[in-house]
């Protein structure tokens, strides 16, 4: 009788390494734009004044009283302290797709047809999220 | 040894206190202790502002340190302990609460991945087809909750709440559940793995049946995790072991996992809605996980009980004011 094989297969592996070093280093990329946005060295774009009485009201007076961007406008005001921040959020949230990609490809090596498609329907499905393209009716 | 077991009581105590207080400030309407927090808290928020800017990003820290330590303990994830106190202590409305929540839950779920894969106690093969119909379900509800008129969302989440407070009362998960024959599905998916039990040393060999309704079961999963902002694995665990038939090691291992795949595409329509607020999100994000590695520690010589017991009435208490706030009163 065979001796079941306790060891991760190699792509839960590589999957791991992504995960580990991707979501330490958003993390700290998230820590270090937040000091330079909390202590003033970058200048926000919505105020702490503001921010603290909007932030308590729904989205759209948030976005709308302020012209604050929706999807990934944040981009074009990178230079803003309190945009800045969504570099690491960004990475954080877009991680899982940069795992997925080698996991296709190892699927396809091992000739695993159906997990190989199952993980391309979900780079699809997150790429869809991460877009924008989908949900523009939301409030 | 000693200087341990002092620092865990008085770890155990502070958590213990604020926890009370958080339920004595809920329960008691008519107290002035309620009434002070929500004059501060409205305060806090209108012209007349009673707190600086930079209270809130501190408050948010130690609350949702004290959370991260008490969400470990009492067995559950943080995001369905922050949404519905977040939302009811603190004046943030719920469009940013929801987006906070789904980010804490999933810089909690990413940062737990590297560790459980590792170990096989996620199983990528399990996880895989699971989290394409929990993240696709996850954008739907996502939009859901952000079409649908707040009262409606928090009648919603707080049948929600109450309903996992009962879940966790009554379900008693099964450390390895009998599976005598593999069904077809999982057998064409080769849904099945092997674990290393440490405790023992013994090797654990798992396979699963009744694939289809358990999927199934992931497309109302995947809906409210997006709709409320949760996170989802106080509803993975019990359907992957309890009715798939996975250990309860790999159960929990690849619910946690599958947060950070589900979360990820949930979040990602938060984000692009405008409901993330940095100032906010950040010190909740740091908090939690600094409370949840703290908490990982005491959990090693902590008796939870009582405190998941505590948590169920937290639970209950905030979902009945969501499901009261939703009503109108």
């Amino acid at each position: 009788m065979n001796t079941p094989s306790t060891n991760a297969p190699a792509e839960q592996i590589t999957y791991a390494n992504i995960l580990f070093y991707g979501c330490w280093g958003g993390l700290a990329l998230m820590l270090v734009t937040y000091l330079l946005y909390v202590s003033g060295i970058l200048e926000p774009y919505v105020s702490m004044e503001l921010i603290t009485k909007y932030w308590s009201m729904p989205v759209q007076h948030y976005l709308g009283d302020n012209n604050v961007p929706t999807g990934w406008g944040w981009l074009g005001l990178l230079s803003k302290g309190d945009f800045v921040n969504f570099l690491g959020i960004a990475l954080l949230a877009g991680l899982t797709i940069i795992c997925y990609i080698p996991v296709i490809f190892a699927y396809l090596k091992k000739k695993d047809l159906p997990f190989a498609l199952i993980a391309l329907l979900e780079v699809i499905v997150l790429c869809v999220a991460a877009s924008g393209i989908v949900g523009s009716g939301a409030h | 040894m000693k200087h341990n077991t002092t620092w865990i009581r008085i770890a155990g105590g502070t958590v213990l206190a604020i926890l009370f207080l958080a339920v004595a400030v809920w329960a008691g309407n008519e107290t002035g202790l309620a009434e002070q927090a929500a004059a501060q808290m409205a305060q806090a928020t209108g012209d007349t502002s009673g707190l600086p800017w930079w209270a809130w990003p501190g408050i948010l820290v130690v609350f949702c340190f004290v959370l991260g330590i008490i969400a470990v303990l009492a067995g559950v994830g943080g995001g369905v302990l922050f949404v519905p106190l977040v939302s009811g202590f603190f004046p943030f409305h719920l469009d940013f609460v929801r987006g906070a929540g789904l980010l804490v839950a999933l810089a909690g779920a990413l940062a737990a991945g590297p560790g459980l894969l590792k170990r096989n106690f996620a199983s990528l093969r399990l996880a895989l087809p699971v989290a394409l119909i929990a993240s696709s379900c996850a954008i739907v509800g996502a939009f859901l909750g952000l079409a649908l008129p707040a009262d409606v969302v928090q009648i919603c989440l707080g049948g929600t709440i109450m309903f996992i407070a009962i879940l966790l009362l009554v379900s008693k998960n099964t450390a390895r559940p009998v599976v005598t024959k593999q069904d077809a599905l999982s057998m064409a998916l080769g849904i099945q793995g092997a674990y290393l039990e440490p405790s023992t040393g013994e090797i654990v060999e798992w396979k699963t049946h009744r694939t289809l309704p358990g999927l199934l079961l992931f497309i109302i999963i995947g809906i409210m995790a997006g709709m409320f902002g949760l996170g989802a694995g106080w509803a993975n665990v019990p359907v992957l072991n309890l009715l798939m038939g996975a250990p309860l090691k790999v159960a929990v291992g690849t619910s946690k996992f599958l947060l950070s795949i589900t979360d990820t595409s949930a979040a990602w329509v938060y984000l692009n809605q405008g409901c993330v607020i940095p100032l906010m999100a950040i010190p909740s994000i740091v908090g939690l996980m600094a409370g949840s590695f703290v908490g990982v520690r005491l959990l090693a010589k902590a008796k939870p009980t009582f405190i998941r017991y505590m948590v169920i009435g937290v639970l209950i208490f905030a979902g009945g004011k969501a499901l009261l706030k939703g009503l109108g009163f």
